[in-house]
């Protein structure tokens, strides 16, 4: 299925995905890439050491959730941007997402935003909570977004509404 | 005549890496570039790049591009780059006829001769493919990338390998909507996170079909694709009809080397490089002797490796006319090892086959 459609399927999705105790603790990177490929720019960007690759470059990035502290280092400098940070840490109701976005114009702060899943489909609505653009970013930026928590598993992407 | 040391065809990764190599050891080289900028296809990849470190992975290519042009500028007294400046024919006394801005016609003999050409975009056979609003994808990206130029409104993308996934991302980052990507092969051929990036915008990817026919009078209208079944026949009733000005071709590179061809080098056809490329060792010699090959010219692979080859060969062919550095063996084998690292995944599968069979 994914490799037909490029759609990760959900079984796929979860072993990336921390236990939800580690999300509710406070951000941490979940490393979306699934095929042996020659990259390893993740595995050279963390400071802490939590992305391993090993010596073969073709070797899938093992993220280890105990090191990562969700810092975002990583997720502007992965080329497949199949890197997100996801924070339950601060309610009950809402989970934070950092995720790279190289579209013009840039959303603001507190706008509203449509909600899409791995395959683009609207799921829900979100709020931007912050833009993040600096120049170590290298043209990627970082948007955080607040989504609702049913959404951990689907939501992966977002689209203006203006 | 103009008589050069190392002359080296094309200013693309290959090209420009081959040269800084080669002055490193302390040959004279002249590089040719056939367009009006130097970097070969780096200058339109607007997307950051797989790899290591060592091939600037995570920047973007036409970052990359402006890294190795400083690094020729270091090397200043020592690489020269002429720029409008096709070679056109290659001949036994290794004279090479040059052709500048499609007006003037000169020769430079060279001592030693770097191949690094590059690739050309391969085009798909059906009905109406030669109307207005069908490009070859490569086309449409150097349009938009290099001369800021919209190519029209509403993509349909033929193939789903990286360049057909990049280049769909990047027409919708200039606001083209991109109404689907579809290949004839039941599998994405991308590296399946370029895939991602496009599925999760909603663009859908249709594996298993083909284009039909492109309906236009004065130029392209629409598409009709239809399904294929596992032996690549089109599957009657599947039927759909695209509502587009643009029809993207991405179906493939070959590899660019006639020139090589001409001078009389072994070539073979290795249906894992793409296409007709030379025997060479494995320090990029081709069969005649001070003749060299890198980068897509030798076999279509990705910058990362083309740049490692350009390193290999601009070393080598240095020391072929005499200028061999201290560190040349450390050096050979740091650039093999790079090589072999890159191409030791499965999606190398197809390159380590193709080497095989071309190998001197
Ligand atoms: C859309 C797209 C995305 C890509 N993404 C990646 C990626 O993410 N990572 C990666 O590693 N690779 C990527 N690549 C592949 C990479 O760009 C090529 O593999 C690489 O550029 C090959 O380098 P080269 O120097 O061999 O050839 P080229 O870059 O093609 O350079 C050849 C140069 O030679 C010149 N030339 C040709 N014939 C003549 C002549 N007769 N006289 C004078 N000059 C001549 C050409 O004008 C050109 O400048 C991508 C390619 C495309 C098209
Ligand atoms: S979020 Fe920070 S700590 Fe975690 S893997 Fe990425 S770079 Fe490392
Ligand atoms: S940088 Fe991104 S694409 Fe490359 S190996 Fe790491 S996670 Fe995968």
């Amino acid at each position: 299925m994914f490799e037909k459609t490029g759609v990760a399927t959900r079984e796929m999705v979860m072993t990336k995905f921390p236990p939800i105790e580690r999300i509710n603790r406070g951000p941490v990177a979940v490393v979306e890439c699934y095929q042996k490929i020659p990259c390893n720019p993740c595995q050279t960007a963390c400071p802490v050491g939590a992305i391993a690759i090993g010596d073969d470059i073709n070797n899938i990035p093992v993220r280890d959730e105990e090191k990562c502290g969700g810092c975002g280092v990583c997720v502007a400098k992965c080329p497949g941007l199949s890197i997100m940070i996801v924070d339950g840490s601060k309610s009950d109701e809402t989970v934070e997402f950092r995720i790279p976005y190289e579209f013009l114009p840039l959303p603001e702060a507190g706008e509203m935003v449509t909600g899409l899943d791995r395959a683009g489909k609207p799921i829900c609505r979100a709020k931007v909570i912050r833009v993040m653009n600096p120049a170590a970013f290298d043209r990627t930026p970082v948007i955080t977004l607040e989504v609702a928590r049913e959404y951990l598993y689907d939501f992966r992407n977002f689209k203006r509404e203006v | 005549m103009k008589e050069v040391e190392l002359l080296i065809i094309g200013s693309g990764p290959a090209g420009l890496c081959a040269a800084v190599s080669a002055a490193e050891s302390g040959a004279k080289v002249l590089v040719l570039e056939r367009t009006f900028k130097p970097g070969g296809q780096l200058i339109k990849q607007t997307h950051m790049f797989f790899g290591s470190e060592s091939q600037y992975a995570s920047h973007r290519g036409v970052d990359i591009a402006g890294i190795l042009l400083d690094k020729v500028k270091e090397y200043g007294d020592r690489i020269e780059i002429m720029l409008n400046c096709t070679a056109v024919g290659f001949y036994e006394d290794n004279v090479v006829t040059v052709l500048r801005d499609e007006k003037e016609y000169f020769k430079i003999k060279a001592k030693s001769i770097i191949c690094a050409t590059g690739a050309y975009e391969k085009s798909l056979a059906f009905p109406n493919n030669d109307l207005p609003g069908i490009y070859g994808a490569g086309a449409v990206q150097t349009l938009m990338n290099v001369y800021g130029i919209r190519p029209g409104n509403r993509v349909l993308m033929v193939g789903a390998g990286n360049i057909g996934v990049i280049v769909s991302y990047q027409l919708m980052q200039a606001g083209i909507e991109v109404a689907a990507v579809l290949d004839a092969a039941p599998r994405i051929g991308a590296y399946l996170v370029h895939a991602s990036k496009l599925a999760r915008m909603g663009v859908p990817i249709l594996t298993s079909h083909t284009v039909k026919e492109a309906i236009g009078t004065d130029c392209l209208e629409a598409a009709i694709v239809c399904e294929v079944d596992d032996k690549f026949r089109p599957i009657p009733g599947t039927e759909k009809r695209y509502d587009v000005d643009v029809m993207c071709i991405s179906v493939g590179l070959s590899p660019l080397n006639e020139l090589l061809a001409m001078r009389g080098v072994e070539m073979k056809y290795v249906g894992q490089l793409s296409g007709y490329v030379p025997m060479r060792t494995e320090n990029c010699e081709t069969s005649i002797p001070g003749i060299f090959v890198a980068g897509d010219a030798s076999g279509i692979e990705e910058a990362s490796s083309a740049m490692a080859e350009g390193y290999l060969a601009g070393l080598c062919a240095a020391a072929s006319l005499g200028h061999v550095p201290e560190d040349f063996e450390q050096r050979r084998r740091e650039y093999l090892k790079q090589l072999d690292g890159l191409r030791s995944g499965p999606v190398g599968d197809r390159i380590r086959a193709g080497m095989a069979i071309s190998k001197l």
